[in-house]
């Protein structure tokens, strides 16, 4: 629906490869194994910051609870928000070199105009 | 120590000479950089993107470089040291924001665009309507966070030189101003992402030290590090600091169902502002691929994520040693916990080295934020709204140099108008018109087929006009002692930041425009761009090695 031709890009096949591509078996096996992983785990780390968030502006006395020494346990759970954060990130690299990358570098391999 | 001579010492702290000097250095250093640098500055490519030639590892540093503002070294670690837990609920926010630019936007985004945030947006929608929302609110989003690293450079100078002036203090702000629009000028993209490499290291370094200075301090007991800083606050002789519970949540946003529910408005905000800032955005343009687009979404976690760590010990470090008290009076206010801190542990020559490093963040990020907006006025406003792709590269260029100057000149205006207000405090505004402006857009354009201009239009617009709405009418802005307009009072918004709100409308606008709509897209370009955006098909290539 452009009301104006798009800006210059490099060399493009027609449309009708893109659409073919699009509903290959490969292609859909991508999207889907892309989404299975990515949507849950964004679902999972919103829903941990948002109860940790919720902790902080409701429950002080909670977070306020001592653990060790001065360290409570409104300290310990930030630094659990890093961790999974560190944790989320080094599962999403894995999942991403060994199912992401090869799926894709097949479909660019058959798209014979693509790569040179 | 002391406090009286702590006190004497804020009033003029360390040797300006000193200052200055390491400071010009940083800038020299750099400006030889980017002059080295510019000289492949040839095409649009090359300056907008830095010919998309950068490795995951250096564009990782130099979004480090780009996001680690003034906002996060002065305004986090002054917070932190002032209301303690708080401060540290920035810090996660910032850093969880990751996650979404690397689970959701980061490489998809790198595949299917070439200069801007519009170029993905308005990909398979009505190009016009559409880039040119982006290019507004990619403008307006970094006019915000301008404004806050403008704000910094004012009371860090305060601080530095020992000017007082509010005239004094503008002049210095002018004079950021003016470097920064040389080093875009000069250096575009390329330039610029160096400077915020060189910048990133010098900071996180600088940061790391000091935090190992403190840790040895106290023996390695972070424990002991909290139960001083609560003493100082504790003894503190200013009023409402003493009944302060630094080490809990609450000292900031605790005393009212209203102060809470704007915790959590500010949390929503941040985590999902990141995604959708212009600047970070544009960063994975400078890398040839979506794998390094990933690669340096893993290093920026891990810069980030250790020096929010750093700023944690630096922030209670700084109550426990220099108290709230000394703080609070030093010109700068809370912002200058981290330079008091430094003067406190390694004197003058730490002090200078610290500053200098705060000053040279402030630049960079200022440069990094021109660049976006300047690129986003000539490639999406200029050459393709008005003039529809009718124009050389070479034209876009010098009307991106222009807008530079332009961005400049308003950014220093704005800069000392918000002079002295708390810097986390005014970035978190600017999370919050991206998060509601543009991450809807963003995710619905990546992975909802159905989405049509219609919905793209509404979502922008009115997460957009929303934000800046509730903005104006918060207490932020009139109707308290703090305000940015202290003496008006036209406040009816009770949140000072809006993202509870205008959010979620934006993301409910963009699925109510998109159903009430027939316009069900063009079946062609949302194969090309669904197929592009997960394979890499067709992706601009790097231009040189």
């Amino acid at each position: 629906m452009t009301d104006d031709p798009a800006p210059a890009q490099p060399p493009n096949p027609p449309a009708a490869e893109y659409l073919a591509v699009q509903a290959s078996p490969e292609f859909q096996e991508l999207r889907r194994t892309l989404r299975r992983f990515v949507f849950p785990t964004t679902a999972f780390f919103l829903i941990w910051y948002a109860t940790y968030v919720l902790l902080g502006a409701f429950a002080h006395d909670f977070m306020a609870t001592k653990v060790w020494g001065n360290i409570n346990v409104g300290l310990l759970l930030g630094l659990a928000q890093f961790l999974t954060t560190f944790l989320i990130t080094g599962l999403y690299i894995r999942f991403a070199n060994r199912k992401l990358d090869p799926r894709a570098a097949a479909i660019r391999a058959e798209m014979h105009w693509a790569e040179q | 120590m002391n406090r009286t001579t702590v006190l004497a010492a804020a009033g003029q702290l360390g040797n300006p000479a000193i200052n200055i000097g390491i400071f010009v250095a940083f800038v020299i250093v750099t400006l030889a950089i980017v002059i080295r640098v510019s000289r492949r500055n040839t095409n649009a490519t090359e300056y907008f993107t830095g010919g998309h030639a950068f490795t995951g590892r250096q564009n990782g540093i130099a979004i480090a470089g780009d996001y680690l503002s003034a906002a996060s070294f002065l305004g986090i670690a002054g917070a932190i040291a002032v209301y303690g837990y708080d401060g540290f609920l920035y810090s996660i926010g910032f850093l969880v924001a990751w996650l979404v630019a690397l689970l959701l936007v980061a490489e998809l985004l790198r595949n299917t665009g070439k200069f801007t945030m519009a170029d993905v947006l308005s990909f398979r929608l009505k190009q016009k309507p559409v880039r040119l929302a982006a290019a507004i609110s990619t403008m307006t989003v970094s006019l915000f966070y301008l404004l806050a690293q403008m704000a910094g450079a004012g009371g860090l100078v305060a601080l530095l030189l020992d000017i007082n002036s509010r005239f004094a203090q503008s002049i210095v702000i002018a004079i950021v101003g003016v470097l920064m629009i040389i080093y875009v000028l000069i250096g575009g993209m390329a330039g610029t992402t160096w400077v915020q490499i060189i910048k990133a290291v010098l900071l996180i370094a600088g940061a790391g030290f000091m935090t190992v200075l403190v840790l040895a301090k106290f023996g390695m007991n972070i424990s002991e590090i909290l139960g001083r800083a609560q003493q100082m606050v504790s003894e503190s002789a200013t009023q409402g600091v003493s009944s302060r519970d630094v080490l809990a949540p609450g000292a900031q946003y605790g005393t009212s169902t209203t102060s809470k529910i704007n915790l959590l408005s500010l949390g929503i905000a941040l985590v999902l502002g990141t995604a959708g800032l212009p600047h970070v955005l544009m960063r994975f343009y400078t890398v040839p691929t979506a794998k390094e687009a990933r690669r340096s979404v893993v290093w920026a976690i891990g810069l980030i994520g250790a020096f929010y760590l750093f700023t944690l010990i630096l922030g209670y470090g700084a109550a426990a040693l220099v108290g709230p008290d000394t703080i609070l009076k030093a010109p700068g206010g809370q912002n200058s916990a981290a330079p008091l801190l430094a003067f406190e542990l390694g004197g003058t020559i730490l002090l200078g080295v610290i500053s200098a490093v705060a000053f040279a963040t402030i630049l960079a990020v200022v440069a990094g934020l021109t660049i976006t907006a300047s690129a986003s006025f000539a490639h999406d406003v200029y050459a393709s709204v008005l003039k529809s792709h009718q124009v050389t590269e070479d034209e876009q260029m010098r009307v991106s140099r222009i807008t530079a100057v332009v961005l400049g000149v308003l950014a220093i205006g704005l800069g000392i108008l918000a002079n002295g207000q708390n810097v986390a405090f005014l970035v978190a505004l600017a999370f919050a018109v991206a998060a509601s402006a543009n991450l809807p857009t963003i995710v619905y354009s990546l992975y909802w087929r159905r989405f049509n201009t219609r919905g793209a239009l509404w979502s922008m617009y009115g997460g957009l006009i929303s934000c800046i709405v509730l903005i104006v009418f918060s207490p932020a802005v009139s109707g308290s002692k703090t305000a940015m307009i202290p003496g008006a009072d036209f406040q009816w918004f009770p949140l000072s930041n809006p993202g509870i709100v205008s959010i979620p409308l934006a993301f409910l606008l963009g699925i109510v425009g998109t159903v009430t709509s027939r316009d069900t897209g063009d079946p062609a370009l949302n194969a090309e761009m669904e197929v592009r955006s997960l394979t890499g098909v067709g992706a601009e290539k790097a231009t040189h090695h």
